[in-house]
């Protein structure tokens, strides 16, 4: 079985890992993740694919605690065996800052302002049996 | 300061659980309740705006209410829902379209958290399925980062969700009248870091019914008009931090609370130090905490204080939330609103009972925030 992405409009897995695909405004640079058609800074629809950069800072963080609905969630949803995640925005230098699941889980593990880069992540299955990778965001 | 609204009626039904009862139903009790408060039958209503996200179109209410042929529209505006039915039946009496109608919100939602759908059709849904879209992480976030900025600590989140099951506890309209001590809101589960279970209100149900009138006919309906000063509600601008973001721009901006308060204080003419009592978006404990400094009444990082010397408590100096918030009512999110005007009329009228602000207070304040980065004020007086 193959390791799948979770939506290729949104990130692709390349042999170096996963890129996230956003938007960059051709008229102001303006960055958004995921890709959308018009820039909401500037207003111009003059705007292009990108690969986002793969190193950043941690913004803002939390513990996901319980397990989320499914669906929409498509990881563990049983109390029992559910292990709870980390959530944060990784700001990207020059581009965004973006929402991820973090590999950390453990609130003394986690600061404001340490490094980190991106990575792909196990998440569920497809309905063929395929593995279907999502992204995270580790310590460097 | 114009006069031109007033709310000449009231009614709610209680919020909670409420089986067997459908939303509608609640919202439709709500009417009938305030009704009776302004002396009026549902035929003398000219117009409504209703509200109401899961449980069902407003205006199919008027089959159970009565086929009068009012001018009924409905309003669905996320967690501003209620606020946006309020702000609409104000600006059509202002207008001078009509003389008296009805802002209804009403809801009724799935236990747990809001399950929100962010897939679009053909695809998979990776951002739920990849375990965010939970307003939830929002909330831990913001808070987990203001607190690291402004020192504030985990004994002022249990502060704030201890005084609002303490005032829940003399609300008899409330879902959770049980008082907790901040050792039992502290030990409760951790929901999503530094939230836990007893900091975070939950999806309930229930109904709030206002009837407004042009302020020179209120006396006709009652000998307590509550007067509308201003009604404001204001989307998100380029920067903000905001619910179900998937990205955030490099720039900073206030969000839409900053926005709406100010907007708000402007048109009623009034200021933060003017105000005697007020309801305030407390989606989790540190929803309350962030929006008293958003919403101008402290700077940011006071709060820690104003809450350790009991300035926000009934008895205080700046009473918050009176009626517990959305932590002991939870969150009917088309009559959240609309809950807080509720409070407040009964409040400006004197007629709050065990939970009244003393001394006569004059002015008060409600305000809403939530999804997708949208916010509602209103500023009342007597
Ligand atoms: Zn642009």
């Amino acid at each position: 079985m193959a390791e799948l992405s979770i939506n290729e409009n949104v990130m692709d897995l390349t042999p170096e890992g996963p890129r996230l695909k956003g938007m960059r405004c051709k008229s102001c640079n303006n960055h958004v993740f995921p890709m959308q058609k018009g820039c909401p800074k500037c207003t111009s629809a003059d705007v292009e694919e990108v690969h986002l950069g793969t190193k950043g800072t941690l913004w803002a963080w939390t513990i996901q605690g319980f397990p989320p609905k499914a669906p929409p969630y498509l990881g563990e949803t049983d109390p029992a065996k559910f292990k709870p995640y980390g959530v944060g925005y990784v700001e990207l230098p020059g581009e965004l800052k973006v929402e991820s699941r973090l590999t950390v889980s453990d609130p003394t593990a986690l600061n404001i302002g340490m490094e980190m880069e991106l990575v792909g992540e196990k998440i569920g299955k497809d309905e063929e049996g395929n593995d279907l990778i999502t992204f995270a965001f580790a310590p460097v | 300061m114009s006069d031109d609204v007033a709310i000449v009626g009231i009614g709610m039904h209680p919020f909670g659980r409420h089986e067997g009862v459908s939303g509608m139903e609640q919202g439709a009790a709500a009417i009938r309740t305030a009704c009776a408060d302004a002396n009026v039958e549902w035929a003398d209503l000219e117009f409504a705006f209703g509200g109401s996200v899961a449980a069902g179109n407003p205006d199919s209410m008027v089959s159970q209410m009565g086929l009068t042929g009012l001018q009924f529209i409905n309003v669905v505006n996320g967690c501003a829902t209620g606020g946006s039915a309020l702000i609409s039946a104000y600006n059509t009496i202002k207008s001078g379209a009509f003389d008296i109608g009805l802002a209804i919100g009403f809801d009724k939602h799935e236990r747990g958290a809001f399950r929100v759908n962010t897939g679009k059709s053909g695809e998979r849904d990776w951002y739920g399925g990849s375990g965010m879209a939970l307003t939830t992480q929002f909330f831990g976030m913001k808070i987990n980062r203001y607190m690291e900025e402004y020192g504030i600590t985990q004994d002022a989140l249990a502060r704030v969700s201890a005084k609002a099951f303490r005032n829940g506890s003399l609300n008899e309209n409330a879902w959770r009248r049980q008082a907790l001590s901040e050792k039992e809101v502290l030990q409760s589960a951790m929901l999503s870091y530094p939230l836990t279970q007893y900091m975070f209100c939950s999806p309930g149900e229930g109904g709030v019914a206002l009837i407004l009138a042009r302020a020179d006919k209120a006396h006709k309906y009652t000998k307590n008009p509550i007067f509308l000063k201003s009604a404001v509600v204001r989307s998100r601008r380029y920067g903000s931090f905001e619910v179900l973001a998937p990205s955030l721009a490099l720039d900073y901006a206030d969000g839409p609370t900053v926005d709406a308060s100010q907007k708000a204080f402007e048109a009623a003419g009034v200021g933060p130090e003017d105000i005697d009592v007020a309801q305030l978006q407390d989606t989790e404990s540190g929803a309350e905490i962030m929006h008293m400094a958003e919403n101008g009444f402290c700077e940011h990082g006071e709060q820690e204080a104003m809450l350790a010397n009991g300035e926000t408590e009934i008895t205080g100096r700046l009473p918050v939330n009176t009626d517990g918030g959305c932590l002991a009512n939870g969150e009917p999110v088309g009559a959240s609103g609309l809950r807080q005007v509720y409070e407040n009329v009964l409040q400006l009228r004197g007629d709050a009972g065990k939970r009244q602000v003393p001394n006569n207070p004059k002015v008060a304040y409600t305000h809403v925030y939530g999804a997708p980065g949208i916010s509602g004020v209103t500023i009342l007086s007597t």
